[in-house]
């Protein structure tokens, strides 16, 4: 039995390989957006949301679960910081606060 | 730290080092992308698996209560809470992850008996009032200890501690009802509670890790921020909120020593048994081999659900393919 073992180590059992890794956002009950929760592992979608509901909403944190698989996000990377973000950094005219309004005046 | 591990570390850039210093300085958030110290990555591993870990285990003890519970009531809130603590087990798991390891692998230390985990998940669940002092104690110093964790520099660890604080303080109050309702029984039910205060008290101020001049990890995790008090002011602390509560339900926390310090505002406290706290967190407290035991039984028997999710997953994409 020990050799049987050994020779089913060299390739991983199916249940001690590590299924895929899935992102989870939740929907809060009152209308606001979608928000990253955490992770899960599973081996298809449909167990990846049952997962996600029983890890990250026992106690109706949401009305709307999504799984993406982790792999499938492109992001930013902390090297683009500067350059990347420049553009939205340098333009105060965007901002309410740039324009002046008399004194008094509610806008 | 050994002399050992110190030559394992790779060199790193003192520039980097300093720009990063200077970012946890600035209070910024690190996030899974951004350059850190390997020592700092090593850490966090180390603290955040460990954490991890003593989630899971700490289902065991309770565990052994679920199917003994006084009421109906007692068996659904002890159910939602073991529940909790794999979820907890899980979300840290998923912020373990973020630095580069395999959740399997982290799995197998625990299961091989080379990972560690909370010292106080070691100690045997004797009678119901345990559960009370569990709730109360452990989870009680696990809150003081977590808050703390919450403002910690590493983004996904602080954030499974916000979300683990939001829940723990179901946990805690459970266990201070069993204890009140206990205490304010017969006297059979009374002497039941302070027994388990009797265990439990000491060993929860163990949770806290040795005293700070003992302790060679914290001052590199404070200094990286990601610990932002010290064992011993945690230790303080849960002490100074415990005392009015054991004294509001009539329970006496076992230390002859307790005085309250006018000048400091704390509850000064007696010695702590190290050797005690050594002893159980090499290997050899009251329940450290049944605790594997358990848990790698639970494991194994778990095989065939793995495996059938996995064979169901394929099904499904052959017929997909199909």
């Amino acid at each position: 039995m020990a050799n049987d073992t050994t020779t089913t180590r060299q390739q991983p059992a199916p249940s001690d390989s590590q299924w895929p890794l899935w992102e989870v956002f939740l929907q809060p009950p009152k209308g606001e957006a979608h928000e990253h929760a955490g992770s899960v592992h599973a081996t298809n979608a449909e167990q990846a949301l049952q997962n996600a509901r029983d890890v990250y909403a026992r106690r109706g944190e949401a009305v709307s679960i999504w799984v993406v698989r982790s792999e499938a996000i492109t992001a930013s990377t902390p090297e683009d910081m500067g350059p990347f973000f420049d553009p939205g950094n340098d333009k105060p005219y965007r901002h309410p606060q740039f324009y002046k309004i008399p004194r008094g005046i509610r806008v | 730290m050994s002399s050992k591990a110190v030559q394992n570390m790779p060199a790193e850039d003192p520039a980097r080092v300093a720009e990063f210093e200077a970012r946890i300085a600035r209070g910024e958030s690190i996030e899974p992308k951004d350059w850190m110290p390997e020592r700092y990555r090593r850490q966090l591993i180390r603290m955040m698996s460990q954490h991890a870990h003593s989630e899971v285990v700490g289902m065991l003890p309770e565990g052994n209560w679920i199917t003994r519970a006084p009421s109906l009531r007692r068996k659904m809130s002890l159910l939602a809470k073991v529940q909790d603590e794999a979820g907890h087990g899980l979300y840290i798991y998923c912020g373990t992850e973020t630095l580069g390891v395999d959740r399997q692998q982290l799995i197998d230390q625990l299961l091989e008996g080379t990972a560690k985990y909370s010292s106080i998940f070691n100690y045997p669940t004797l009678t119901w009032a345990d559960i009370g002092a569990i709730g109360w104690f452990v989870d009680g110093a696990a809150i003081v200890n977590q808050t703390m964790l919450a403002h910690a520099s590493y983004g996904p660890y602080a954030r499974a501690m916000v979300r683990i604080c939001k829940e723990e303080n179901f946990h805690k109050r459970q266990g201070y009802e069993i204890m009140a309702t206990l205490a304010a029984g017969t006297p059979a039910q009374h002497a039941m509670a302070q027994d388990a205060v009797n265990r439990w008290w000491w060993p929860s101020l163990m949770m806290f890790g040795p005293s700070d001049k003992d302790s060679p990890n914290s001052a590199e995790l404070m200094r990286w921020g990601v610990k932002k008090k010290s064992n011993d002011e945690l230790r303080q602390r849960f002490v100074n909120l415990t005392v009015a509560q054991a004294k509001a339900i009539d329970l006496v926390l076992p230390d002859p020593d307790l005085q309250y310090d006018e000048e400091t505002e704390n509850w000064k406290f007696g010695p702590i048994d190290w050797d005690e706290f050594w002893r159980v967190v090499k290997g050899d407290g009251p329940c450290n081999r049944e605790r594997l035991a358990a848990r790698r039984a639970a494991h194994d028997d778990g095989e065939w659900v793995r495996v059938a999710a996995a064979a169901y997953a394929a099904k499904q994409r052959e017929e997909a393919a199909a």
